[in-house]
C-alpha cells in the first residue's frame, strides 16, 4: 500500500510542476489559437539561466526564478511582436504556418544553447538535492515538494491577475472572440505579446522549479512541448484550471505508469491518453463540467 | 506545351548523366540524400499541401518503412533490398488505422495527433527490444561499393513518386483533394465523401514515405529509432522542405530537397556546430516572408499573367 | 408518398429549440419558400436536411426513400445540391475548378467535367470569370458560384439559402432570373430567402416559421396578407393597429 501512496504523491507534485508549464501553453493556445512549438524549448532556457545563476554566481535556484521568469517574459515579447505577428494576414495554403514558425524558433532557441553549452547534461547540485521526509512511511522529496508549493502559488496568482485586472481580463475577451474584443477597444496586438511573453515567463518558471529535481541538456524542451500538448488537451484550450488539473492527472498517470506497467512506456501512455482524449472528449476536461 | 516537354526532357537528361559526370563520392551521397528527401517532401506534399491534412508525424511512414526493410534482414537475414516491397507495404498497413482514428480530427488537432502518432512509434520501437533490437538500431551489409546504383534507384524512387502524384493531381481525385483542403464542409455538401479521400491521399502518401524509408535503409545500412522516427529531424523536416520548396506544387518538394540539403551541407562545412542554428533561422525568414516557397512564389507571378491573358481574351469574344 | 417530404422535424442545440416539430412536403417542379425573421430556424433546417447537422427528431424522406440518416455527401448524391448562406468558395481554385468540383460527381473524366463546367459557368454568367480564383470574386458572384457548384453536381431538388441577400437590385434581378431558369430546366427548389421581393416573386408555395415553429403557409398571397406573419415581422402593435 505504501509503494500506491509513494507513486501518487510522487505523480502529485511532478504533476503541479507540469501544470505550471502547460498554463503558459493555454494562455497562448487561448489567446492566439496556435500550438506552440517552441513552448519547450522556452523551458529549456529557463532551465540554463537557472543553472547559470547557481554554477557562475551561486544563486539558488528558487530565487533564481525572479531572474528567469523576467527575462524569458522579455524573449517572449521580442519573439511574438517580431516574428509571429509578422505573420498576421498573411495569405498561405498551409493554416499551420504560424506553428511551424514556432518550429523554427525552437530549431533557433536549442541550437542557440547547444553553441553555448554543447550537448553534455548538466545537473545543479545544492544543499537539498536528494533530502526527503517522511509522511507516515512514505518519503517526500524536499525540492519537489518545494517546487509543487511554489507553482500552485504562481498558479493562484495568475488566477488573481487573469480574474482581478484589467489586463487580465482584457487577455480573457480576446482568447473568447478577439473580433469582440477589438471593437470593445482592447488593443489585441498589444495583448498577444503580453500573452506570449506572460506563458514565456510562466515556461521559464517551470523550468527553474524543474532544475533541482531534473539534469539539463538544450534537447529537453522536446518532452515538455509533449507534455504540455497533452495536458492543453486534457484540460481543454484556453482553461487554467483545466491545465492545473490536466497537469496534476498527467503526473500522476505517468507516475502510476512508470511503477505498475514500465518506467520506459510511461511516454507511451501520456501519448495515448492524448489520443484518446482527443478523440472522445474534443473540449478536454472542461468539457465535462459544461453539461 | 512543348516547351514544357522539352524543359522536363532536359531536366531527365541532366539527372541521369549528373552523377557520371560527378566522380565525388561524397557529391554523390548529397545527391543521394537530395533524392530521398525529395521523395519524402512529395509525398508528404500529398496529403499536408495539396490534400491540407497537414501531419507532424510522417516519420511514422518512413520509420516503419526503413524497418520493414532491416527487420527482414535481422530476423530472416534476407536481403533488405526486398523490404522495398515490404517496408511501403508495412508502412501503409499502419496507415489505415492511423487515418482511420485522425482523420476524425480538424486541423491543428490532427497535426497533433500525427505528432503523437509518430512518438509512440518512435517509443513502441525503442521499447520493444525483442523484435527490434531497441536503441541498438540494426546493421546490415552494403550490398554496392559504388554509389552509382544508389544514385539510379533512387531517381527511380523519386520518379515513380512525382509521376503518381502528377496523374493523381490531374484526375478526380486531385480535384477533389484540393477541394477538401479548401472547405471540407463544401466539399461534403458537393457529394465528396472526404474520409475517403483523405484515405486515398494518405495511402499513396505513407506508401512513398515507406519506400523512402527502406531505401534510407539499404542506403545508410544502419538505422535506429531515434534517427527514423525522429520528430525534429525527420517530421519536421520534411514539412519545411516542402515549405522551402513550395506548398500544393508538383515540383515544389523536389526543389526544396535540393535547397535543404545543400544548404545544410554548405552551412555544415562552412559554419561547424553554429549550422543548425543558421539554418533555424533561414527557416524563421522564410516562413516569415515566403510562406508559400519558391515554387509557389513562381506559380503565382505566372498566374497573375496568365490571368491578364486570359481577361482579356473573354472581352474580345 | 410526396416528392420531398420533412415530418416532425425537431433540432435541438443543448436547452435551445431551434427548429421545433416542423412538418410539409415539396411537390416536383414547384419553388417552395421558407420565410422568416432573424435567427427562426430556416438555415438549421437546411442544415438538418443536407445532414450538415444531425436532426434531434424526425424524418426526412427524399423520393420515398428515408434520408436524414444518411452522411451529407450520400445525400448530394441521391440528387440534393445545396448552397450555403455564408458562401464557402474553395477560395485558391479557380470559378472553373470550383465548378468542375461539383461536375466529378456524375463523371470521372476531367474533360468532361471541365465542358459540364463550362456548360454551368455560362448558365450562371460567370463565364469570364472562370479562371478567376474563387476568393477574388465579388459577394454577388460568390453567390452565383456557390448555385453554379451546387448545379454542376446535376441535382433534382435545389436548396437555395438566401442567395439575394446582400445583393443591389440589379444583381438581384440576376438571382431571380438565374433561379427561374433552373426551374425551367426541371429542378425542384426549396428557398430560404430574406429579400422578399424574390420569395413573393418566384415561390409557388411558402411557409412562415417563426421561434422554430411553423406559424402559417399558403401561396405568396396568402402569407402576405397572414396577421401572424406581420406579426413576427413588424410586431404585435403593428398589427393591431392595421
Amino acid at each position: 500500500m505504501s509503494l500506491f501512496w509513494q507513486t501518487l504523491i510522487c505523480g502529485l507534485l511532478l504533476g503541479g510542476v507540469y501544470a505550471l508549464i502547460a498554463i503558459g501553453m493555454t494562455l497562448i493556445m487561448g489567446v492566439m489559437k496556435i500550438i506552440n512549438l517552441a513552448h519547450g524549448a522556452l523551458v529549456m532556457i529557463g532551465m540554463y539561466i537557472t543553472y547559470v545563476c547557481f554554477h557562475y554566481w551561486g544563486i539558488d535556484p528558487y530565487i533564481a526564478i525572479f531572474i528567469s521568469m523576467p527575462a524569458l517574459f522579455f524573449l517572449g515579447c521580442l519573439i511574438q511582436k517580431y516574428s509571429i505577428n509578422v505573420l498576421i494576414g498573411k495569405e498561405s495554403i498551409l493554416p499551420e504556418n504560424q506553428v511551424l514558425l514556432t518550429v523554427g524558433i525552437m530549431l533557433v532557441l536549442t541550437e542557440t544553447m547547444r553553441l553555448i553549452f554543447g550537448s553534455d547534461y548538466k545537473s545543479v547540485h545544492t544543499s537539498y538535492t536528494g533530502t526527503s521526509f517522511f509522511i507516515g512511511d512514505v518519503s517526500v522529496s524536499i525540492p519537489m515538494a518545494i517546487s509543487f508549493v511554489i507553482a500552485m502559488v504562481f498558479t493562484y496568482a495568475l488566477h488573481i491577475f487573469l480574474t482581478k485586472t484589467d489586463i487580465g481580463r482584457s487577455i480573457r475577451a480576446t482568447a473568447q472572440d478577439k473580433e469582440a474584443a477589438i471593437l470593445m477597444g482592447v488593443n489585441t496586438n498589444k495583448i498577444t505579446i503580453v500573452t506570449f511573453g506572460l506563458g514565456s515567463a510562466l515556461a521559464a518558471a517551470g523550468g527553474t522549479l524543474l532544475v533541482p529535481i531534473y539534469y539539463l541538456f538544450p534537447d529537453i524542451g522536446h518532452a515538455f512541448v509533449a507534455k504540455s500538448f497533452i495536458i492543453t488537451i486534457l484540460g481543454g484550450m484556453g482553461s487554467t484550471m483545466g491545465a492545473l488539473f490536466g497537469g496534476l492527472t498527467l503526473g500522476i498517470a505517468e507516475s502510476f505508469g512508470a511503477t505498475y506497467i514500465s518506467m520506459e512506456l510511461k511516454d507511451v501512455v501520456g501519448f495515448v491518453i492524448f489520443i484518446i482524449v482527443l478523440l472522445f472528449l474534443p473540449g478536454g476536461f472542461k468539457s465535462l463540467t459544461k453539461r | 506545351m512543348l516547351k514544357k516537354f522539352w524543359f522536363l526532357s532536359i531536366i531527365i537528361v541532366i539527372a541521369i548523366i549528373l552523377p557520371l559526370i560527378v566522380q565525388s563520392s561524397y557529391y554523390r551521397h548529397i545527391f543521394i540524400l537530395i533524392l530521398i528527401w525529395g521523395a519524402l517532401g512529395v509525398a508528404w506534399n500529398l496529403l499536408g499541401g495539396y490534400t491540407g491534412q497537414v501531419s507532424f508525424g510522417h516519420a511514422a511512414f518512413f520509420g516503419v518503412g526503413a524497418y520493414g526493410a532491416g527487420l527482414l534482414a535481422f530476423h530472416l537475414h534476407i536481403s533488405p533490398w526486398w523490404g522495398m516491397i515490404v517496408g511501403p507495404v508495412a508502412a501503409v498497413i499502419v496507415s489505415i488505422p492511423i487515418g482511420l482514428i485522425c482523420f476524425r480530427l480538424r486541423g491543428p488537432y490532427f497535426a497533433l495527433a500525427m505528432l503523437a502518432v509518430g512518438e509512440i512509434c518512435r517509443l513502441v520501437f525503442t521499447q520493444w527490444v525483442s523484435l527490434t533490437n531497441g536503441a541498438m538500431g540494426i546493421l546490415t551489409l552494403t550490398t554496392f561499393s559504388s554509389k552509382l546504383p544508389y544514385y539510379y534507384i533512387g531517381l527511380a524512387i523519386l520518379s515513380f513518386s512525382v509521376y503518381t502524384v502528377y496523374r493523381l493531381m490531374n484526375s478526380r481525385a486531385g480535384y477533389y483533394f484540393v477541394s477538401i483542403r479548401e472547405d471540407q464542409d463544401a466539399a461534403e455538401s458537393l457529394g465528396i465523401p472526404t474520409t475517403k479521400y483523405k484515405m486515398y491521399s494518405l495511402i499513396p502518401s505513407a506508401f512513398f514515405s515507406g519506400l523512402a524509408g527502406a531505401f534510407y535503409m539499404n542506403y545508410m545500412n544502419y538505422i535506429e529509432p531515434s534517427v527514423v522516427f525522429s520528430l525534429p529531424d525527420v517530421s519536421i523536416m520534411i514539412i519545411l522542405v516542402v515549405i522551402l520548396g513550395g506548398v500544393a506544387t508538383l515540383w515544389g518538394p523536389v526543389v526544396g530537397a535540393i535547397i535543404f540539403v545543400v544548404l545544410s551541407e554548405l552551412l555544415r562545412s562552412s559554419l561547424g556546430p553554429a549550422h543548425l542554428l543558421v539554418f533555424g533561422v533561414i527557416v524563421c525568414l522564410v516562413i516569415m516572408y515566403m510562406p508559400n516557397g519558391i515554387m509557389g512564389e513562381v506559380d503565382r507571378i505566372k498566374k497573375l499573367l496568365q490571368r491578364k491573358g486570359a481577361r482579356i481574351g473573354s472581352e474580345i469574344t | 408518398m410526396s416528392y420531398f417530404e420533412v415530418k416532425n422535424l425537431v433540432k435541438r442545440f443543448g436547452g435551445l429549440v431551434a427548429v421545433n416539430n416542423i412538418s410539409f412536403s415539396v411537390e416536383k417542379g414547384e419553388i417552395f419558400g421558407l420565410i422568416g425573421p432573424n435567427g427562426s430556424g430556416k438555415t438549421t433546417i437546411f442544415n438538418c436536411i443536407n445532414r450538415y447537422y444531425s436532426p434531434t427528431g424526425g424524418k426526412i424522406y427524399f423520393k420515398g426513400k428515408r434520408i436524414d440518416k444518411l452522411p451529407t455527401y450520400e445525400i448530394c448524391r441521391l440528387g440534393i445540391g445545396r448552397t450555403f448562406q455564408v458562401v464557402k468558395p474553395l477560395r485558391r481554385m479557380t470559378a472553373l475548378e470550383n465548378v468542375m468540383s461539383g461536375a466529378f460527381l456524375k463523371t470521372s473524366d476531367v474533360a468532361k467535367a471541365r465542358d459540364r463546367a463550362l456548360e454551368v459557368l455560362d448558365f450562371c454568367g460567370l463565364f469570364r470569370y472562370r479562371h478567376f480564383p474563387a476568393k477574388g470574386l465579388t459577394i454577388a458572384d460568390k453567390k452565383r458560384l456557390e448555385i453554379a457548384r451546387a448545379l454542376a453536381t446535376e441535382p433534382e431538388l435545389l436548396l437555395l439559402d438566401e442567395v439575394a441577400a446582400g445583393l443591389n437590385p440589379r444583381e438581384t434581378e440576376a438571382a431571380m432570373e438565374i433561379i427561374q431558369k433552373i426551374r425551367s430546366s426541371g429542378v425542384t427548389i426549396l428557398i430560404v430567402e430574406h429579400v422578399m421581393k424574390v420569395i413573393m416573386g418566384i415561390s409557388d408555395r411558402i411557409m412562415a416559421i417563426n421561434f422554430g415553429k411553423e406559424i402559417a403557409r399558403g401561396t405568396p398571397q396568402e402569407i402576405v396578407n397572414n396577421e401572424e406573419v406581420i406579426k413576427a415581422y413588424l410586431g404585435e402593435s403593428y398589427a393591431q393597429g392595421k
